[in-house]
């Protein structure tokens, strides 16, 4: 920065500090209440300072199971929710790594076509087609399971354009460089396309997966039984209009414990990523 | 190892373009020929077809004695170093040497031991377990080298491979190419735009144009007769100087008039090189051969030799004067050259023998 003058850093320093708290006290009060008794936290003032109940109302909502959503625990609904997120940032990246692959490095009839048919697919996205998206998850009897959750998000064009873009760059003799090593479409994919797409395929996985973990409306849909419900429904269902009924001091742990995968997600994947970008750099 | 067969070899794009329009080439055993033509003549086409990365419209490519038209580049048995030399970015230089010998199913120790003598032979020892962006120009070109060498192809194939590099590492690597090549014994094609790196490199010189062959055979022999004047004018620096001549009542004569004695009939163009003729104050002596009166217009020394830019003769032409000239631009001088240093071409360009 030019000119850094004490003032000109405190006040950006107090700017930051200030937007800081705006975004991370309803976090931080978040998890003050997850710590608290039902009692506590319904006699306001709410304290501003984490409780003893911290391990109680943890274990309770993980694996004793919550009144107001059937008695499923959070744990289930954490492993629905990881399956689903999962399922769909590791299928979509799976489908459109293929498709992008087959559209730039082969010539074969239609080959245009298929673009554009993906291509389109673009301006369809769940809502739009969801009701006989939802008629076909019926008829194959796909509602409450992982397979009905992960399906109709799968197809990407988003993802496949991605990759399409980054394999247009690949240098056409690298392609030829392979092909006299020897080099078969396999072989090709494997040991070259795949560790050169690396960081893509890390910084989609998070965005992905994150996709996938807030997901609302179409898990709404496609699953009935508690059990199989994903942590954003569950967190919806737990909260009734009534507030006595509510069971708050586990929406506060269930809400807690819903922002953290995601989190881990793009610590874990951001360091991958950068190592990624610093490889690949030229 | 093994000869190169080009029968006539054809190709035609989508659209009918004619990229190459019946090239008939022989490349002996051991020998490495160049391709060379201006860009857009089809020498990187012809070189693809070879290795097997373009399809054969016509014609026949055998390698070995034997057609290779429709096997894969990976069956052919040659080893390619192409212009950005497409190394695997993510791979370490041993990696990358390894990888056509990994998918060859070679063993292990035998692809260890061969990669290990590729990289004493190209002095990138030190550098085996670098990725490729860690490395300089030079240093990647010989890792490409390397990764050619490994394979113990019958032929060598390279696509303009100097063309990254600055002068001076261009010279040296030159250098290196030939005498790798050469205590490798490996039959090699080379395409390059570069006349320089054409004459030095080539045991065969092939001079390529829209697609045909202008001219091939041994390089001191396309300089020293070249077959048309698109030869005259590609091969050499300067280029030769070229003359159209008009044709009256008793032959061909320049256009200012100037009778020329020695002209063969039929002759549209006189060509001399550079360095055949000799620039000096008019003194009137009778003289055999050309003398054409001469007006400076520019001078490059270049040390060695300086280049006197002159018109002449209703053209202009470039002669070469050994270590530092005296003429200044203005100067009025007389461009002589000696008849059987004078080229003769007829109207089509191509040569006219002299008489």
């Amino acid at each position: 920065m030019i000119g850094q003058s004490p003032i000109r850093i405190g006040i950006a320093h107090i700017v930051l500090i200030l937007g800081i708290v705006v975004v991370a006290f309803p976090i931080y009060y978040t998890f003050v209440a997850s710590t608290h008794s039902l009692q506590t936290i319904l006699r306001p003032p709410l304290p501003l300072v984490p409780g003893d109940r911290f391990f109680e109302n943890y274990w309770t909502a993980l694996f004793g199971g919550v009144g107001r959503i059937g008695g499923v625990s959070v744990g289930t609904l954490l492993l629905n929710t990881t399956v689903m997120a999962l399922g769909i940032a590791v299928g979509k990246i799976v489908i459109s790594i293929l498709s992008a692959y087959a559209i730039v490095f082969f010539r074969f009839p239609l080959r245009m076509m298929f673009f554009w048919l993906i291509f389109i697919t673009l301006m369809l996205p769940v809502e739009v087609r969801i009701l006989p998206t939802y008629k076909v998850m019926v008829d194959f009897g796909l509602i409450d399971t992982y397979a009905g959750l992960t399906l109709p998000l799968m197809a990407s064009a988003t993802a496949t354009l991605l990759f399409r873009q980054f394999f247009l760059t690949i240098p056409g003799e690298l392609v030829e460089a392979a092909r006299v090593d020897g080099a078969g479409p396999w072989r090709f994919f494997k040991d070259i396309l795949l560790p050169l797409s690396k960081t893509n395929i890390a910084a989609l996985f998070v965005i992905l997966f994150i996709y996938g973990w807030t997901q609302y409306l179409w898990p709404l849909l496609v699953t009935n039984r508690n059990d199989m419900g994903t942590i954003v429904i569950a967190l919806k269902k737990m909260i009734s209009f009534a507030d006595a009924d509510t069971e708050w001091h586990l929406v506060m742990v269930t809400s807690i414990l819903a922002i953290v995968p995601p989190i881990l997600v793009v610590l874990f994947m951001q360091r991958w990523f950068v190592k990624g970008l610093v490889e690949t750099e030229k | 190892m093994a000869t190169v067969d080009l029968r006539d070899v054809r190709k035609t794009y989508a659209g009918n373009v004619e990229a190459v329009k019946g090239v008939s080439i022989a490349i002996a055993d051991k020998a490495l020929c160049v391709l060379v033509g201006p860009s857009g003549c089809g020498k990187s086409t012809l070189l693809r077809m070879i290795a097997g990365l373009e399809t054969i419209t016509d014609g026949t490519v055998a390698i070995d004695g034997k057609v290779v038209n429709t096997t894969g580049p990976a069956e052919r048995d040659i080893a390619m170093v192409f212009q950005n030399y497409a190394l695997y970015p993510h791979m370490k230089v041993y990696d990358n040497m390894a990888y056509g010998l990994r998918n060859r199913g070679t063993p292990r120790d035998e692809i260890d031991r061969r990669v290990r003598e590729a990289a004493e032979k190209l002095e990138l020892g030190a550098l085996l377990d670098r990725r490729p962006r860690e490395l300089s120009g030079g240093q990647r070109q010989r890792v490409a080298m390397g990764r050619a060498i490994v394979r113990n192809p019958k032929v060598f194939l390279f696509d303009e491979p100097l063309s990254n590099l600055d002068a001076k590492l261009r010279g040296q690597m030159r250098v290196e190419i030939k005498n790798l090549q050469r205590s490798l014994g490996v039959t090699s094609v080379y395409v390059t735009h570069d006349q320089l790196e054409a004459m030095t490199l080539a045991d065969t010189l092939v001079v390529m144009n829209a697609g045909r062959v202008e001219q091939a055979g041994n390089p001191l022999d396309i300089y020293e007769k070249p077959a048309s004047t698109f030869v005259a004018s590609f091969i050499g620096a300067p280029p030769m100087n070229l003359l159209s001549l008009s044709q009256n009542g008793d032959g061909p004569a320049l256009p200012d008039g100037a009778k020329l004695a020695a002209a063969p009939k039929g002759a549209a163009t006189l060509g001399f090189r550079p360095e055949d003729a000799e620039a000096t104050v008019a003194n009137g002596a009778a003289h055999e051969g050309l003398s054409l009166p001469a007006t400076v217009e520019g001078v490059e020394p270049v040390g060695a030799e300086s280049f006197l830019y002159c018109a002449a003769g209703g053209g202009r032409i470039v002669v070469r004067v050994a270590g530092r000239a005296t003429a200044n631009p203005g100067d009025r001088l007389e461009v002589k050259a000696k008849p059987e240093k004078l080229h003769w071409f007829d109207r089509e360009g191509r040569r006219v023998s002299s008489i």
